[in-house]
């Protein structure tokens, strides 16, 4: 019962966001502001994860492959394989879910609660349109540039570490990461990473901007926004590896 | 003119405002007055469809607010200037751009006429150098006085103030009473002042309703509230020594 009024309200709301705006050009700037705040300021933190998790990959894969059976490319492989794969589209995203979401919910949660978004509705402007409209399109359009810059960190983090601490050569990596390349796969990959990118813009959108209360409500609002898009980006990631690659 | 029909509202059941009726005209300062928690912030919010209603109607200019849809509600509430009790500044953005807002929104002016509208509205409100701050560095008065200021932005055409000169020195309480008068009669705008300022409500009250416990209790003008033998607008009339002892002089 309760999961349908949340859904059905959910889809009003998007489809009150996407109505006709009010006026072209400021939306315009509100992308780009957004892309900004939600894309440029999130470079960081995937920088970091992504090379930490390339270097971890390819470590573990090493100790784990100590058989003479397997080829000297496997390392490389590996690490391709499960960057582009799932790594950078659904760890990065679930990541960004923590960081984008929680901003994105409480920012639009206290508007809510001290009478921003009614003032805005009294002026006349589509509320939804003109605060989450733009987060969404940001975040579709921005995420899978993310994605792509996750993959080549994430790579390069796996080949530094690798060369270093000696568990692979430099020739034998490269070879690896090039040996049978899909494009398919990154495809694959930048589809799920901007269907993400669309629930974690728009679950905790929803979440902060029925936020009924005050302060303490809009924290709650923050964790559900971060909670169901978490959820909701592992369901998604189930079934869309389901439908592309099965 | 405003008319409200037969508004009633309750929350989760327990009733706020019970069947009121008012004309709001135009050109006159329209006052709503009553204790806390009687019921005038949600009657105003009632009457743009910030709250909805459980029964009644409301007409602007003759165009019935809730029987229209989306897109036509926002028609009449472009032609809305609206000062919330809480100020309810957009709190990233600075003074200025608060003002600039609804102006870049609805018109197509450049990029120096609308300063200069927003520097002409600040200044009427007595406010000047604080167009680089955020909401955040200013005063309480100060926001309100912001935010009346954005709310004449686009010259309304139905100024709804909810309590604009609490928080305010007399001072410049009298400053925003009388800039509230004279933007009401010079344009004939529709406006709807909140207050539990007895001042205001002799300096610029034209019609006046009183809400008690969310009825309608008492309505008229300035000269009949000061004569009325209602107990209960008395009792909010004459609550202060000072008016107790204005009364005893007349
Ligand atoms: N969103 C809401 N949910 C539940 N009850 C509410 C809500 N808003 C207002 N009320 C109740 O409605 C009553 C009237 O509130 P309202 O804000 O209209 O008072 P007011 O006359 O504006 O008072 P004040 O002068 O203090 O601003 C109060 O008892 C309040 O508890
Ligand atoms: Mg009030």
């Amino acid at each position: 019962m309760n999961i349908f009024f949340h859904f059905g309200r959910y889809f009003i709301l998007i489809k009150r966001a996407f109505a006709k705006p009010e006026k072209f050009s400021i939306y315009v700037n509100r992308i780009f502001e957004e892309m900004y705040i939600l894309g440029i300021g999130s470079l960081g933190i995937v920088a970091i994860i992504s090379i930490f998790m390339g270097a971890v990959i390819t470590i573990q894969t090493a100790f784990n492959f100590e058989s003479p059976l397997l080829p000297f490319y496997a390392i490389g492989v590996a690490v391709r394989d499960s960057m582009i794969l799932e790594f950078s589209p659904a760890i990065v995203s679930l990541i960004l879910a923590g960081k984008v979401g929680s901003s994105i919910a409480s920012e639009i949660g206290t508007m809510r609660v001290t009478e921003q978004i009614d003032a805005l509705e009294i002026m006349g402007i589509n509320s939804a349109g003109y605060l989450i409209f733009p987060k969404i399109v940001a975040s579709v359009l921005f995420n899978p540039i993310l994605i792509i810059f996750s993959m080549f960190l994430g790579i390069a983090g796996g080949y530094v570490i690798g060369v270093m601490s000696e568990v692979t050569s430099s020739h034998q990596f490269i070879y690896g990461i090039t040996y049978d390349f899909r494009p398919f796969n990154v495809v694959y990959a930048l589809i799920k990473s901007g269907v993400f990118a669309f629930i974690i813009a728009s679950v905790p959108a929803y979440q902060g901007y029925y936020t009924k209360g005050g302060a303490l409500e809009v924290g709650r609002s923050s964790t559900k926004g971060v909670v169901y898009s978490s959820v909701l980006i592992l369901a998604f990631d189930l079934i869309l590896t389901k439908l592309l690659l099965a | 003119m405003i008319q409200v029909k037969n508004i009633s509202k309750s929350f989760q059941g327990r009733s706020v405002i019970q069947n009121i009726s008012f004309d709001f005209e135009a050109g006159k300062v329209n006052m709503i007055i009553g204790e806390s928690g009687s019921g005038k912030t949600t009657l105003l919010k009632c009457m743009v469809g910030l709250n909805t209603i459980d029964s009644g109607e409301v007409l602007f200019d003759g165009r019935n607010f809730y029987n229209l849809n989306f897109n036509g509600k926002k028609e009449i509430r472009k032609e809305i200037g609206m000062l919330f009790q809480g100020g309810a500044l957009f709190d990233s953005k600075t003074v200025e751009e608060n003002v600039v807002f609804p102006i870049s929104m609805f018109t197509d002016l450049s990029v120096s006429e609308k300063k200069d509208r927003a520097n002409f509205c600040l200044q009427r409100v007595n406010l000047e150098n604080a167009n680089n701050l955020y909401p955040s560095e200013l005063s309480g008065g100060m926001k309100k006085r912001v935010a009346i200021a954005r709310a004449i932005a686009v010259q309304p055409k139905y100024l709804f103030c909810d309590e604009p000169n609490s928080g305010l020195d007399p001072k410049t309480s009298i400053v925003i009473d009388n800039l509230i008068k004279e933007l009401t009669e010079e344009y004939n705008i529709t406006t709807i002042v909140i207050t539990h300022d007895m001042n205001s409500v002799i300096e610029i009250g034209d019609n006046i309703m009183f809400i008690y416990k969310g009825d309608k209790w008492w309505e008229g003008s300035k000269q009949e509230i000061l004569k009325t033998d209602n107990q209960e607008v008395c009792d909010f009339v004459y609550a202060t020594k000072f008016m107790k002892d204005l009364k005893t002089k007349f």
